[in-house]
């Protein structure tokens, strides 16, 4: 028994991915439609490069979570969707994101940011309602569309509230200011005014790292219904989120993308070393 | 394999691996006993170690389970650590039947003193096919020790032999007694008797299966012996 109890020798076996099946025998599943696709993503903030050649896919009405250590290029990755780097100078992409179902690439110096921005919404750590009234933080985007009847107006903003599980918490004070909401209810009034242009991708950025653990759930199951109607990418350092929320789970380090798969096998079998030691909390 | 951040965690998880090694040692002795007392005149002494050490291995089930709990609970285990404790709570259970098994062969062994001589001739197949079993065992805890998926196939194709001798001891023991209905008690006593050797050779496959889906991530469990060894193979 002395031998058994000091043996430390462990096979590593690296095999290419496993669509599916844990059992062996067992049907595989087909895989979801492509929403979208990073084809070599570099990303330089001035010289620094902060992304190296990321490939990766966004399948439709899934929810793919980005995880990884501090610095290593999850919310880079995540803001090149939307275009958020623009806003500031001396940043610069190389490669593509093609949006589907028309092949468009968001990179694209001739297509429009905001037109991106339509189609591809945000939600960041800490809640940001802007300083309006609840009805005026969902209806400013549809504004800023062109949209200017009340009733289409009215109509929008219940169905972003709705969409986002806040409609019966506030429909009685809709001309009340934002920010007087907990912070749960700001996050949520937050992805409604992201779901009132109807995206077909939506971005969260930590989306709950500043709420407390009730508030965290309730977005979490949001996230689990908006599903159904777009496609969600999420950042998350709460490794748990990750493997609760998501269904494809995507391990970035130091810029590059290690390992990409179903969140059941980065969570019950990853095939990288360094995917494992990162899950299970074990760093050289 | 580089250690957690949590240095509580590694020693959790340190402690849940050699309570099974302990589990499995202490097993391992139950079987010795067990081949011992199919060989030899009745032993008082034999049959009582064997029933004090079966309430230790009943503990050490229960509480190693209760360790496999916990940690699930306050660490949400992922990947590796997941799979060896699940690994761990299945290989505990096994253990804890194959311990139920070796003390129905040490009690019923006692019962056949005195049967007749052809009775008595197949204990000593037994006897080959209880060795054959502690062999599958041994080999079964040396592949979770080293997490060895290679050993832990050919414990999983070795466990047809098992079942061929239960068989043939079988077939004789059913033309003994249609020969002779007087020897039909003494060789059911020997036809369970095989009949929980056979079990306990069925229980270091399932720990061998265990031991594949701690490593590999694959539930072998209803594969056949072609799809597991080319599973192990990396195919």
């Amino acid at each position: 028994m002395d031998e058994r109890m000091h043996a430390t020798s462990r096979p590593t076996t690296i095999r290419k991915a496993d669509a599916g099946a844990e059992a062996v025998g067992q049907p595989e599943r087909a895989s979801p439609a492509l929403k979208a696709e990073s084809r070599d993503l570099s990303f330089f903030y001035g010289r620094f490069q902060a992304l190296k050649g990321v490939s990766m896919p966004v399948y439709e009405h899934q929810v793919t979570a980005l995880i990884g250590p501090s610095g290593c290029g999850k919310s880079t990755f995540l803001r090149c969707f939307n275009r958020m780097h623009d806003l500031y100078a001396g940043n610069r992409y190389e490669g593509s994101i093609v949006l589907q179902p028309d092949d468009t690439n968001l990179l694209d110096r001739d297509v429009d940011p905001i037109e991106v921005r339509m189609r591809v919404s945000m939600v960041f750590q800490k809640p940001n309602p802007f300083p309006k009234s609840i009805y005026e933080n969902v209806a400013y985007g549809l504004r800023v569309r062109g949209v200017k009847r009340k009733n289409a107006l009215d109509e929008k903003v219940e169905e972003s509230l709705r969409g986002a599980a806040l409609w019966d918490e506030v429909k009685d004070r809709l001309n009340e200011v934002g920010s007087n909401l907990s912070g749960g209810q700001q996050q949520r009034l937050c992805i409604a005014r992201a779901l009132a242009t109807d995206p077909e991708i939506m971005l969260f950025d930590e989306p709950t790292s500043a709420l407390d653990p009730i508030a965290t759930a309730s977005i979490e199951e949001l996230v689990t219904q908006l599903k159904q109607k777009v496609t969600i990418l999420i950042v998350t350092h709460n490794m748990q989120q990750a493997a609760r929320v998501s269904d494809f789970t995507a391990y970035m380090y130091l810029g590059e993308l290690v390992e990409f798969d179903k969140t059941d096998t980065i969570f019950f079998k990853p095939r990288r070393k360094e995917t494992e030691d990162y899950i299970t909390g074990r760093f050289g | 394999m580089s250690d957690h951040i949590s240095t509580r965690f590694d020693a959790e998880m340190e402690a849940i691996r050699s309570g099974v090694l302990s589990m499995g040692g202490l097993v391992e002795k139950q079987m010795a006993r067990a081949v011992e007392a199919l060989q030899q005149d009745e032993d008082a002494t034999l049959v009582d170690a064997v029933g004090a050490d079966e309430r230790e291995i009943n503990r050490l089930q229960v509480d190693i389970d209760q360790q496999c709990a916990q940690i699930i609970a306050r660490r949400q285990p992922a990947a590796v650590d997941l799979r060896l404790i699940l690994t761990v709570t299945k290989i505990v259970n096994d253990l804890e039947r194959i311990g139920d098994e070796i003390k129905k062969i040490a009690y019923k062994a006692s019962s056949i003193r005195g049967s007749d001589r052809l009775t008595r001739l197949r204990l000593f197949d037994a006897v080959r096919m209880a060795s054959g079993a502690q062999q599958m065992l041994r080999m079964a805890l040396d592949a979770f020790a080293r997490l060895d998926v290679n050993a832990a196939a050919e414990v999983i194709t070795e466990d047809s032999d098992i079942d061929l001798a239960f068989n043939a001891i079988m077939r004789q023991l059913i033309s003994f007694m249609m020969e002779d209905p007087r020897t039909i008690s003494a060789a059911l006593e020997v036809v369970f008797i095989a009949k929980s050797i056979e079990r306990i050779g069925d229980h270091a496959k399932n720990i061998s299966e265990s031991v594949v889906q701690a490593v590999k991530g694959k539930d072998v469990r209803h594969a056949t012996a072609a799809q597991i060894r080319a599973e192990v193979a990396g195919e």
